[in-house]
């Protein structure tokens, strides 16, 4: 069913006697197959305010994304979380949501610099299990007023609510960007490398390393750019050699790849997703090729977010893991099987239920979607 | 302002309370003789006081399970307490609560510069923790002005912010993970030196929550490499419409200060009279501060001097030397005390949409006028985070009600347009009759539902953030 306003959301939520499938775009078909009626949530969308000079926008959260990121291009403005276009890695096809992108926390590699989906969501408007529509936030950059619902919306997947707007804080994009590129560290040495980067004053915006060579980005203003990636580039002089790519264009290319997880684009293998302390990853990824066959690996955040491909079906998720692992392509079978989302410690998981109890009493958003 | 009245139930068994937290605490960490819970009976919104039953200063996460447990079974509230600087009244307490103050807790867990972060127990001082590290060459970013004496936990309950928060965000933004403990003992440990959450974000809901929810004794912090050097410009305008539209095309052409401070004239006189910093006589002043390499600096200065150019500044005065730049930021800095020195205050904290700055210092101007008392006004004005300072006279009969009327004026005027009740220091015991100006009965009720799911018996700092008529049925149960 696709729904137009947040009153008929509303609505059909308060009538609904069965599950409900929320859906924005589609293109993020992640976790437990959930069954259910499927709620279009695309309609109610639409751009509702843009201040530049205040670096916010409201927008319904069914607006397409690249309408948003055309908007905020025409003013030289952008989303710095960097948000990820995962219809190449899942083979699904329509048009990515704002709604879907904060439901799922989409962020890119930038989050080490300019922080994740959540930290730039200043508000949210949302219809509960029962049908409330319930505000939270605001459009303002600081905001301490109740507590913080929006954080808890963003990547709870519509299982708590499904949200109907959203307000972002938004930033200048930069003049010019340079990224440095080095080719054949191991995993290890890689790791040293970018964290080097990380710990310098040069203000790094995305640090990644896989097949595609270990990449350094820096953004803002051209001398400023230029200063900053010549002092990297003697910096990391002693991991190997370093070419410095400067041309706009590629630069973007590049860090598309990494954002969207073009080396996994159409291979056959399941993907996973670890979310670690950085020094741990190097480890973790050894721990698993010892154990069975990987395909195929990517780091990004300076290694505290670690991409493996492996054979389908095979379950990846240590015993003991800081952090936490999720399967983030497989088959229905195999995630039916195989718990997509870290499964929590017992208090946590207990407050988790006790949210989910009291913000969706039937259980009929997305049921256990996130198990 | 009013308060629950204290339950007889608790207060007729505060002897067996007392004696059941003496039983699992060591001997100096149980206070319960008057004349020293008086040091635990308000927090930095000094016009309200209330001794507690007895206050409890636990030195180990263990501790604090122990004796919230006892706190659980015996029905008794629990006030969490930091280093008591709020100016919202989060940490007040009631005459049948237990005040548990984290102060004793304050010790560096573990530093980590390669994954950039530092693990602390929450009763450390925020710029103690910068001081952990800064040898190195890291920094804790959020930095309120309290930053010398406020506690960590209390950083996490109100999420706390800065003056450096438009580049580098929030409490919220670099928090990596609590280790958290629920009111029946229960002690959670959320997020680590990840990046993100697992599951449902627990710890974006917990950082903020006034202490409402758990007691945090441990955190885990993002730590950031110190920029190579930072350097602040002086712009003075004729009238604050001016200085606003600068600071919006600031922001419009791509640099991103670390800080915009906004002052005017009150304010800018105040501070003269107290500080000498040498401002100029002006309606409104700017104090910009970037960073970045010396070259970086010129660059972005110059980029700023261009835009401010455009808009007639009756001066321009850039730092040329760590003295100078010290200079331009003594009088903001010492704005509160000179405010002092004038009069009591309240000192206000809404947030408005940036675009909307100079309507609402023009209608503070009016409603100052009409109530008859004194507005300065100085606030960070990249994020619209407003501080109008009310000038009172507590020894005045009725100037209390007179200032907290217009306070309650100038926080609706600010959801009116747009904005907030409170960008930084939270809501409390302050804000919280006002939060229905902000919120409909049914954006409330889903708040206070994250309460019941964390806390089911009500009994951490119940009588705050919402307002009583809201929250009583949930209380007495």
């Amino acid at each position: 069913m696709r729904i137009s306003s947040e009153e008929e959301l509303s609505g059909v939520v308060r009538d609904a006697t069965g599950p409900l499938c929320i859906r924005g775009g589609g293109t993020r078909d992640i976790g437990r197959p959930a069954p259910g009626a499927v709620i279009d949530v695309s309609g109610i969308a639409g751009i509702r305010i843009y201040e530049p000079g205040a670096l916010t926008l409201v927008a319904g959260a069914g607006t397409p994304l690249a309408e948003v990121e055309a908007a905020l291009a025409a003013e030289g403005q952008r989303l710095a979380f960097e948000p990820a276009d995962w219809r190449g890695l899942l083979g699904t096809e329509g048009v990515p949501t704002l709604g879907g992108m904060v439901a799922s926390n989409a962020s890119g590699p930038r989050r080490v610099q300019a922080g994740a989906c959540r930290d730039a969501l200043l508000g949210v408007r949302f219809v509960d299990g029962a049908g409330a529509i319930v505000k939270n936030g605001g459009r303002v950059m600081k905001n301490v007023t109740g507590y913080d619902l929006a954080r808890l919306l963003a990547g709870s997947w519509g299982t708590l609510g499904i949200m109907t707007e959203v307000s972002l804080k938004v930033l200048p994009a930069p003049e010019a960007a340079a990224t440095l590129v080095m080719t054949g560290l191991d995993d290890a040495q890689a790791l040293r490398a970018m964290t080097a980067a990380l710990q310098s004053p040069f203000d790094v915006s995305g640090a990644a390393h896989g097949d595609i060579g270990t990449l350094i980005r820096v953004e803002g203003f051209s001398q400023s750019v230029a200063y900053r990636s010549g002092k990297l580039a003697q910096m990391l002089a002693p991991f190997g050699a370093v070419t410095v790519e400067r041309d706009g264009e590629s630069v973007a290319a590049l860090w598309r790849d990494v954002r969207d997880l073009a080396p996994f684009r159409g291979t056959p293998g399941d993907v996973w997703r670890f979310s670690v302390k950085p020094s741990d990853a190097p480890a973790l990824v050894d721990g698993l090729r010892r154990a069975g066959p990987v395909e195929r690996v990517l780091y990004d955040w300076g290694g505290g977010l670690v991409w493996v491909e492996t054979a389908p079906g095979r379950d990846l998720r240590p015993e003991r893991l800081e952090g936490h692992a999720t399967l983030m392509r497989a088959s229905t079978e195999t995630r039916a099987r195989i718990a997509p989302f870290q499964p929590e410690s017992a208090p946590v998981a207990a407050i988790a239920a006790g949210l989910r109890a009291r913000f969706d009493p039937r259980g009929i958003l997305n049921p256990g979607r996130m198990g | 302002m009013q308060l629950p009245a204290p339950d007889p139930a608790v207060l007729s068994k505060s002897a067996h309370i007392v004696a059941r937290l003496r039983a699992v605490l060591p001997a100096d960490a149980v206070i319960d003789d008057p004349a020293e819970t008086r040091a635990y009976e308000c927090d930095g919104l000094s016009a309200y006081r209330c001794p507690p039953l007895a206050a409890i200063l636990p030195r180990t996460t263990e501790e604090v399970s122990a004796a919230l447990r006892i706190c659980h079974e015996e029905g008794a509230p629990v006030v969490p307490r930091g280093s008591g600087t709020s100016l919202a009244g989060g940490a007040l307490p009631t005459a049948d609560c237990v005040v548990l103050g984290v102060a004793r807790m304050n010790r560096v867990l573990e530093v980590d510069y390669e994954n950039r972060f530092v693990r602390v127990e929450a009763g450390r001082t925020n710029l103690s923790v910068t001081g952990a590290v800064e040898s190195e060459g890291f920094f804790y970013a959020p930095d309120p002005s309290s930053q010398l004496a406020c506690a960590i936990a209390g950083n996490i309950g109100m999420n706390s912010g800065g003056a450096h928060c438009l580049k580098y965000g929030v409490t919220t933004n670099n928090l990596l993970g609590v280790t958290l403990v629920l009111m029946d003992g229960t002690i959670v440990e959320l997020g680590g030196a990840h990046m993100d959450a697992g599951g449902l974000d627990l710890l974006g809901v917990v950082c903020g929550s006034e202490g409402q929810l758990g007691v945090v004794t441990e955190a885990t912090l993002r730590i950031l490499p110190k920029p190579e050097g930072a350097r602040p410009v002086l712009i003075a305008f004729g009238s604050n419409e001016v200085a606003g539209a600068c600071v919006a095309d600031i922001i419009k052409a791509g640099v991103l200060p670390v800080a915009i401070e906004f002052m005017d004239r009150p304010c800018i006189r105040a501070c003269e009279d107290f500080a000498h910093a040498g401002y100029p006589d002006c309606e409104a002043l700017l104090i910009v501060e970037v960073e970045g390499s010396p070259a970086e600096i010129d660059e972005q200065l110059g980029l700023i001097r261009q835009i401010a150019m455009r808009h007639d500044p009756l001066e321009f005065r850039e730092s040329g030397s760590e003295a100078e730049s010290a200079k331009i930021w003594l009088g903001r800095k010492s704005a509160f005390g000179a405010m002092g020195q004038i009069n009591d205050y309240m000192c206000l904290d809404g947030t408005i949409p940036v675009s909307a700055l100079p309507e609402v210092l023009r209608r503070i101007g009016e409603m100052s006028r009409e109530f008859g008392l004194d507005v300065a006004n100085v606030f960070h004005a990249g994020d619209g985070n407003m501080h109008p300072l009310i000038l009172y006279d507590a020894n005045k009969p009725g100037d209390l009600e007179k200032c907290e009327a217009l306070g309650a004026a100038i926080l609706t005027l600010c959801v009116e347009v747009g904005g907030c009740l409170t960008g930084e220091h939270g809501v409390g015991i302050e804000k919280r009759d006002l939060m229905s100006v902000q919120f409909a009965p049914v954006d409330m009720e889903a708040q206070m539902r994250v309460k019941d799911a964390f806390d089911p018996k009500w009994l951490l700092n119940p009588a705050k953030v919402f307002p009583l008529s809201a929250s009583e049925s949930r209380r007495a149960g």
